[in-house]
């Protein structure tokens, strides 16, 4: 039976702030006994987004992928709707969310499930540093997002159609990301 | 050091200089630099890779036991190879000369694992836009997506070998990423019949992809042999490990090294002797050491390894289809070692094809079902672990104190016995595609293309993957940016000072 909704947290845990994708699915990993309306959740997590991802959307409702972000943002967090791309990420072996998703539909012929984007801001990404202070408040603020989308306040994916470039549409309460450099 | 041809220009403050920065869809930060003069004749070549050398320095001090899961987070897409190499080296600091049969092959299993699924990533999706698109194709389709829309089956298959070897990684290890399964004299975790068969299942569609993958890559290399049997030509001395009998063996042998015409140098050497047998030479100008045969010297001593120093090192592959195809690789050559970077994807493809029946033939093993899996012995204070990475040989070498915290750590990556020959392939096609021509955007994804030959992999922080694009500036003497090709997120290219 797979889980109707997956939260995707990617990031090195040796590496500062890059943590907080791996970090936010602890904490709601922590959580969720606590939460039965949550339903059936899968936390995944890797060091980066691969090809073979593609393949843990499947059967999915709804998806929540979950970033670091080493780019000022104006708020701890930013959420997006996302769509397949034809992103080239072509840079190193890693694929952006949207290459993910485009791997997805290539393969199945079919789109992918309703898919969002959620990045937490950083500020230290070195190696062996500590999770920074910054990064810490903003996870709080990011896992209180989280707890609010798994228990389904915020607006259905319906509503919001993702767009061809891969970026969707925003929900009320929450910031476009359509310039985002984290995509 | 010895300085290459194409490597210092006699006159650098009189060139222009081309950036190539990143270099793309390898891994980690690479960045490519060239001087031309006016006539666009190529002086310098140079390819620096900003290699992660810190990681020895965040393992020192750390218990010794906590070193085979810790320096996993060196690199996100070998994570196991370093597992397994710190694995070997600890195995030695806790006397286990000698692992349990099930340990061993559980070990084997993982590695092979680790193996089957990092080639199918660079074959069918890091290197085959460029090999069935064109090195001058669209750059909106020289991408994993491009593949995917092109030739979807291809893509699938691709995706699915890598999942195989992923879900290898997962059983033997015990969790999907961050596997803690390879513990410091065996491993921890029996594998289940259940396990077993699950994995089992898969594994005649994944020996048939793999023969598969290998037919395609020998037709795309017959059918432009031109091409494929010059491009980046790499004249060099290829060094792996081998077993015992001189067979291919990722996991665990003695070090030989064959010279450019095929005749061997050195075979069966201890790799315990690897500090006195190779010298880390510096360059001002990299980051990246640059190892050499000691006795030779750092002009004649450097060497190259990976797919194509392994599959041409070996007597023998033991296993049967992958066996029948090295001798069809070889026969390609008459007799002559292959130099060329374009037959590293042949040789990759081929040991791909030896991963899946290694697999096969370990999982019907029942030792792979045992329960002994840990060994031991006397207490020892040094340990090196060498293994056969996805791209070459890698040393990990550790000194313990007697609080069981690492005073020392050295690690010699793959992609660093690499560095001489990736410079000189990248010097050979500067030299042959872009002296005297205007540069185009394809062009200059020849030098990417030798590069990626190599399959590079460096320690990488994940966060910064992902959102790189390519940039190359033309830069005048007096350090002005005079034009500018840029390469965005969704593949568009741009030209100009804009």
């Amino acid at each position: 039976m797979i889980a109707p909704t997956l939260i995707f947290g990617w990031g090195n845990p040796s590496r500062g702030d890059d943590a907080l994708g791996p970090l936010l699915l602890d904490r709601v990993e922590a959580l969720r006994s606590g939460h039965p309306e949550w339903g059936e959740v899968d936390l995944l997590t890797d060091f980066q987004l691969q090809v073979e991802h593609a393949l843990d959307l499947e059967g999915r409702r709804r998806v929540l992928f979950v970033d670091a972000s080493a780019e000022a943002l104006d708020s701890p967090y930013r959420v997006t709707w996302l769509g397949p791309a034809r992103d080239s990420s072509f840079t190193t072996h890693a694929l952006s969310p949207q290459g993910v998703l485009h791997v997805y539909a290539a393969m199945t012929a079919k789109p992918p499930p309703p898919c969002q984007l959620l990045v937490i801001a950083g500020e230290a990404f070195e190696l062996g540093t500590p999770l920074s202070g910054a990064a810490g408040a903003n996870l709080e603020d990011a896992l209180a997002w989280t707890c609010r989308w798994l228990s389904g306040d915020q607006v259905p994916p319906d509503a919001c159609p993702p767009g061809g470039d891969g970026v969707g549409g925003t929900p009320p309460g929450t910031v476009n990301l359509r310039d985002c450099d984290a995509l | 050091m010895y300085q290459f041809e194409l490597e210092t220009a006699k006159n650098p403050d009189e060139l222009r200089r081309i950036v190539i920065e990143p270099v793309s869809r390898v891994e980690g930060h690479g960045k490519v630099t060239i001087l031309l003069d006016d006539d666009n004749k190529v002086h310098q070549v140079r390819l620096h890779i900003v290699e992660f050398r810190g990681f020895e320095k965040f393992i020192e001090g750390r218990p010794y036991w906590e070193v085979p899961v810790l320096v996993q987070r060196l690199c996100g897409i070998c994570p196991v190879s370093h597992h397994l190499a710190a694995s070997k080296a600890m195995d030695m600091i806790v006397g286990a000369t000698q692992l349990t049969p099930t340990a061993e092959k559980i070990r084997r299993l993982m590695h092979y694992g680790q193996m089957l699924q990092s080639h199918a990533l660079h074959f069918f999706h890091l290197s085959s836009p460029d090999l069935l698109f064109g090195f001058d194709s669209d750059v909106a389709r020289r991408n994993v997506v491009g593949v995917a829309a092109a030739n979807p089956e291809v893509a699938k298959k691709g995706v699915l070998l890598r999942k195989f070897g992923q879900e290898v990684i997962r059983v033997t290890s015990g969790k999907r990423v961050h596997g803690t399964g390879s513990v410091p004299g065996g491993v921890n975790k029996a594998l289940s019949a259940e396990e077993r068969d699950y994995l089992l299942k898969d594994a005649d569609q994944m020996v048939a992809w793999s023969r598969d993958a290998v037919r395609i890559i020998k037709q795309l290399h017959c059918q432009n042999a031109a091409l494929y049997d010059s491009f980046g030509q790499v004249p060099a001395t290829m060094m792996s490990l081998v077993g015992p009998g001189g067979e291919l063996d990722f996991y665990h042998g003695a070090l030989r090294a064959k010279d450019k015409d095929g005749e061997t140098m050195f075979d069966q050497v201890s790799y315990q002797g690897y500090n006195t047998l190779l010298t880390e030479g510096v360059k001002p100008w990299s980051y990246m050491k640059f190892p050499y045969i000691t006795a030779l010297g750092d002009e004649a001593g450097w060497y190259k390894v990976g797919p194509l120093s392994r599959v041409q090192n070996c007597d023998s592959i033991p296993t049967s289809l992958a066996e029948a195809e090295r001798k069809e690789f070889l026969a390609h050559g008459n007799g002559k070692p292959q130099h060329a970077s374009l037959a590293f994807h042949w040789a990759r493809m081929i040991e791909m094809l030896c991963a899946a029946e290694t697999i096969q033939s370990l999982l019907v093993d029942e030792d792979v079902l045992g329960y002994d899996l840990l060994a031991g012995g006397p207490r020892r204070q040094e340990g090196i672990g060498v293994i056969e990475a996805p791209r070459g040989t890698l040393f990990h070498h550790y000194r313990v104190n007697d609080d069981d915290l690492v005073t020392y750590a050295n690690l010699i990556v793959s992609t660093t016995n690499n560095n001489t020959a990736m410079n000189v392939a990248v010097r050979e096609v500067a030299k042959k595609y872009l002296s005297g021509r205007e540069l185009t955007e394809g062009l200059l994804n020849h030098i990417e293309v030798a590069i990626r030959c190599f399959d590079p992999c460096l320690s990488c922080a994940t966060h910064a993957l992902g959102k790189m694009p390519l940039e190359i500036s033309l830069v005048d003497a007096g350090g002005g940016v005079i034009d500018r090709i840029a390469k965005t997120g969704d593949g568009e290219i741009r030209q100009g000072l804009a």
